[in-house]
């Protein structure tokens, strides 16, 4: 009866933390909106913030679209030659890269890059009491801190998006068309006919989405360490990032799903 | 009589350590300090002395008691009432809190940048002149990983000082110096004391050396806070914990002092 109970107990405790847990990144979410109408706005910091996570992010971007779309081409070719429809290569390439790959696999570039970064800098921030010294000097840190990396990964992601979109179509393009011999006309007619505008869109909402869960996820788990139960010092800044480039990655491909599910 | 500016009614503070032990931190702390008071605070590590920093600033809130600011309580204070409390404060944390991301002119320069509507050159002007009152000339483009122990304080007085608090809290302010750094940070926070007039309450746990500017000195031990109005009449108390303490904080000498009498 005793071990009975203690397990109950311990699960009891476990859900208790979870939904406290929850909670707090749900007041931080809102803190953090709040910020955004707070003055005054530090445009500088919000520039670098966009410099960090978007412009300093292109060259993994690039790398990583342009051998998405090559092996885009290849593996599509080998399909598609199967049932004799080189032809579509293009719309292939494009649809898959406009509604899927372009923002799954730049939101995970992200978070790794960046997201990785903006959680164990607020860490270290958190645990060296700068966090403190901004409250003490009544500033908001929600603002001084989270607010320009909020706006700056929305603004970032989608376009990084689609530079990743555009660099992988040509990926696509380098091998199907260059390298396996796909008909150039072919390979972009069949992408103007079959990328239709709400695949666009549905590309475009998802990164958005994305943005805001990596952004959420990582600046939260970061800022609000000391909820965290990872123990403290150093150790604590790199568990709590590893959380949440773990759980930030999970989370952007269940709303992938989702969002795919909903708004087929 | 004047008002406290600062006053603990009966607080209470204890904390829940990983393992489910409960450790009473505070047990019933009464503490007055009046306004251009230098008070010190002192007690063996762990004895709850920067736990009552962190309440007085409204960092964390007590289990029951009240902390009062001009008469307000802290303890149960929106965060807009708390922000108006605080920026009667300058604080200087342990470890400084220097916004290491930026440069010293910066971390001087930010609560003017953000409390105040001055202009670009009127805060370079300020800062530059704090920085020259700081003996922190020359070091303004550096970042505070590249300062020594000694001038890593100084700009965080400098920073607390910018707008001028009417409250100084100083958490341990020597840890870490050597002692003719130590003495230095000292006279200089003293005489800044006798040109902006603020309260000063100091945290540490080197008693001795700053004896000579503390109007009031607590010792904190055991969750409870014994309050002595001056270095001799602590010097003297027969309290067998506050004996202990005295020889452990200043050697023999005081005690051989005693005993020739």
């Amino acid at each position: 009866m005793q071990v009975v109970l203690k397990q109950i107990e311990i699960l009891g405790e476990y859900v208790l933390w979870h939904i406290n847990e929850l909670g707090g990144m749900g007041l931080f979410l809102f803190y953090s909106i709040r910020g955004f109408f707070r003055r005054p706005f530090r445009f500088a910091a919000f520039l670098n913030e966009i410099q960090f996570i978007g412009a300093n992010s292109f060259v993994v971007i690039f790398f990583t679209a342009i051998f998405t779309g090559m092996v885009l081409g290849v593996q599509g070719y080998y399909t598609l030659s199967k049932f004799g429809s080189e032809g579509l290569l293009g719309s292939a390439v494009a649809l898959t890269l406009i509604r899927e790959l372009g923002p799954v696999l730049t939101a995970l570039m992200v978070t790794g890059r960046a997201g990785s970064a903006m959680c164990a800098e607020l860490g270290i921030m958190r645990i060296t009491q700068q966090v403190d010294a901004l409250e003490c000097m009544a500033i908001d840190p929600y603002r001084f801190l989270i607010t320009p990396k909020f706006l700056a990964t929305i603004v970032a992601v989608p376009l990084l998006t689609l530079i990743f979109v555009v660099v992988g179509i040509f990926g696509g393009y380098l091998t199907g068309v260059k390298l396996l011999g796909v008909n150039p006309g072919a390979f972009f007619s069949g992408m103007e006919q079959s990328v239709l505008n709400k695949d666009i869109n549905l590309g475009i909402i998802k990164s958005f989405v994305f943005a805001v869960i990596i952004v959420w996820i990582c600046t939260g788990k970061g800022y609000l360490l000391y909820r965290a139960r990872v123990g403290f010092g150093s150790g604590s800044v790199s568990r709590v990032t590893t959380r949440a480039v773990v759980l930030s990655s999970i989370t952007v491909l269940i709303w992938d799903y989702l969002i795919t599910a909903l708004l087929l | 009589m004047i008002e406290p500016i600062i006053q603990f009614v009966d607080v209470h503070k204890s904390f829940e350590s990983a393992n489910g032990v409960v450790q009473k931190v505070l047990r019933g702390v009464n503490l007055s300090i009046r306004p251009g008071m230098t008070t010190v605070i002192g007690g063996a590590s762990g004895q709850g002395k920067s736990v009552t920093v962190k309440l007085i600033l409204g960092l964390m809130k007590p289990d029951s008691g009240q902390i009062l600011v001009e008469g307000k309580d802290v303890s149960v204070m929106g965060s807009k009432e708390l922000n108006e409390i605080r920026s009667n404060f300058g604080v200087v944390f342990q470890g400084v809190a220097p916004f290491d991301s930026m440069t010293v002119f910066e971390n001087v320069a930010l609560p003017l940048r953000e409390k105040t509507r001055l202009s670009k050159q009127e805060i370079r002007k300020r800062v530059m002149a704090s920085l020259e009152q700081f003996g922190l000339m020359g070091h303004e483009e550096k970042f505070p990983a590249q300062l020594s122990g000694g001038m890593l304080k100084r700009v965080g007085l400098a920073r607390a000082l910018q707008l001028q608090p009417k409250i100084m809290l100083f958490d341990e302010p020597t840890t870490g110096l050597d002692p003719a750094r130590s003495l230095e940070i000292y006279r200089l926070f003293y005489k800044i004391q006798k040109e902006m007039g603020y309260t000063a309450v100091i945290v540490s746990h080197d008693i001795p050396k700053i004896f000579n500017l503390a109007d009031q000195v607590v010792v904190m031990h055991e969750g409870m806070a014994k309050v002595f109005s001056s270095s001799e009449e602590i010097q003297w108390s027969q309290d067998p914990i506050i004996q202990d303490f005295v020889q452990m904080t200043m050697g023999h000498i005081y005690q051989s002092t005693a005993e020739n009498e």
